[in-house]
């Protein structure tokens, strides 16, 4: 004991606690022998509020969301947003991240530009316009097929192309970049005749609706664009995402730019971000709500989901396919599946977790149930 | 790679590696894992085996340390 104890409190102390221990103790101008002491407290009393190996903090967790969990409206307005851009909160987003399932049923981007452009509302509306998936099929007025020589007339939209600010010759270009064998010809009066190989009627309809889904210009899966005033800049918040296509934009500020796809963040910005997104997207749903949870408990689920470098759901098929217990996967969900493939495969369970000694009426290795006496018998050959 | 949600990434020397391991009485494989192709670790040329060290920002404590070996899919 003695001067080296605010020495200590910087390695032990969690960074935040000891830059406000610094705080206090410059602001009441505490010194020498006494700031030690101080340390020396603050130490003990971090040491104290600590959670004990065996805590069973996992169950803590899921009761401190499952209880508010039940108190969150449940199928009133689980959608938020204008007219044309919905985003589902409220449980069924809960649900729905903490399952991980594969695609948000509403995934939206929440695009930041760079500074100079995030200031003019007209250059903000200018871009957003740009980042819509425009396709073929979002510029034509009409379209005829020609049976008779196989060719396909489209009659370009007018009115569409002003709006998406697309030239015809452009998409005369990007058509003849697809089809590089078709002969794409753009006539004089303002229609497009693509010449098909086949002669074929049923492979003609085909072929048609793959021309029109031709994929024109913009960010490919972006449906919907919303330019919003946050604060002081202009954001834009998208329906559809394409996180890797959108951080490669010029004015496009990437260290902001966020998606609400758990998968896609892993996969764009590793296991990482996606542990951050999912605290914040479930933090986001119960704020809104006005339900407070601590923070704690999320992080402890983002760890667990994104424990072995994947994202894994709370479901049958997710974490709980992790458990190295066969009983404790089995008192999950479908236990006979378990069961007979456990048997098939000659599992052998060591029944070392918490559900596999509940089902057995034996301690559970939680809290006091963890430390085990051993009894070394004597046997007459050994030394006192 | 710089990002708001990703956190800052360092591949731990051998020696650090081992420090870690024996100051927390654990073995390689009950760390959490991350993918050898995980795209913020990706610049590092990280190896099999080698352990990741996370600095993470929190809410509740500033600062924190993280730690993931490396493992492929």
């Amino acid at each position: 004991m003695g001067l080296d104890d605010l020495k200590r409190a910087e390695q032990v102390l969690p960074k935040k606690l000891y830059e406000k221990l610094l705080e206090r103790l410059k602001r009441y101008n505490i010194k020498g022998k006494l700031a030690n002491k101080v340390a020396r407290e603050v130490i003990k009393e971090y040491e104290r509020v600590q959670q004990t190996p065996g805590e069973a903090v996992g169950v803590v967790t899921a009761q401190s969301i499952g209880e508010p969990g039940t108190q969150m409206t449940l199928n009133v307005f689980h959608f938020a947003g204008v007219a044309e851009m919905n985003v589902t909160i409220g449980l069924p987003r809960v649900i729905e991240v903490l399952d991980a399932r594969r695609t948000p049923s509403t995934p939206s981007m929440t695009i930041y530009l760079k500074k100079e452009y995030a200031k003019d509302e007209k250059e903000v509306r200018r871009i957003a316009a740009e980042l819509i998936e425009v396709k073929l099929n979002d510029l034509i007025s009409d379209t005829v097929m020609d049976l008779l020589n196989t060719r396909l007339l489209f009659t370009l939209d007018k009115g569409a192309l002003r709006n998406y600010n697309v030239k015809p010759k452009q998409v005369e270009e990007m058509l003849k970049k697809v089809y590089k064998n078709a002969d794409v010809k753009l006539l004089k009066d303002g229609r497009i005749r693509v010449k098909l190989k086949t002669e074929d009627v049923g492979e003609m309809y085909k072929l048609k609706s793959k021309v029109l889904d031709t994929y024109i210009k913009g960010v490919p899966g972006v449906t919907h664009v919303l330019p919003i005033r946050d604060k002081k800049e202009w954001i834009i918040k998208t329906a559809g995402t394409n996180l890797k296509k959108v951080l490669e934009l010029p004015y496009v500020d990437p260290e902001r730019t966020i998606s609400n796809d758990i998968f896609e963040i892993a996969k764009v910005l590793g296991i990482e971000a996606a542990r951050n997104a999912i605290i914040n997207e479930v933090k986001e749903v119960l704020d809104r709500q006005g339900i407070e949870v601590d923070i704690r408990h999320l992080m402890l689920i983002a760890d667990t989901m994104t424990f072995d470098g994947k994202i894994r759901g709370i479901t049958r098929y997710g974490i709980t396919s992790q458990k190295s217990s066969i009983l404790a996967r089995a008192s999950f969900e479908i236990p006979l599946k378990h069961i007979f493939s456990a048997a098939v495969k000659n599992e052998v369970d060591p029944l070392q977790g918490v559900v596999e000694n509940v089902m057995i009426n034996q301690p559970v290795p939680v809290g006091t149930g963890i430390p085990k006496l051993i009894y070394k018998v004597k046997r007459s050959g050994d030394k006192e | 790679m710089k990002h708001v949600l990703v956190p800052s990434h360092r591949i731990l020397s051998e020696k650090e590696k081992e420090e870690l391991l024996k100051g927390k009485n654990i073995k390689l494989h009950q760390l959490p894992k991350i993918l050898i192709n995980d795209p913020a670790i990706k610049e590092l040329k990280p190896k099999v085996g080698d352990v990741v060290e996370i600095i993470r920002k929190s809410p509740t404590s500033g600062e924190t340390k993280y730690y993931r070996v490396v493992v492929i899919e």
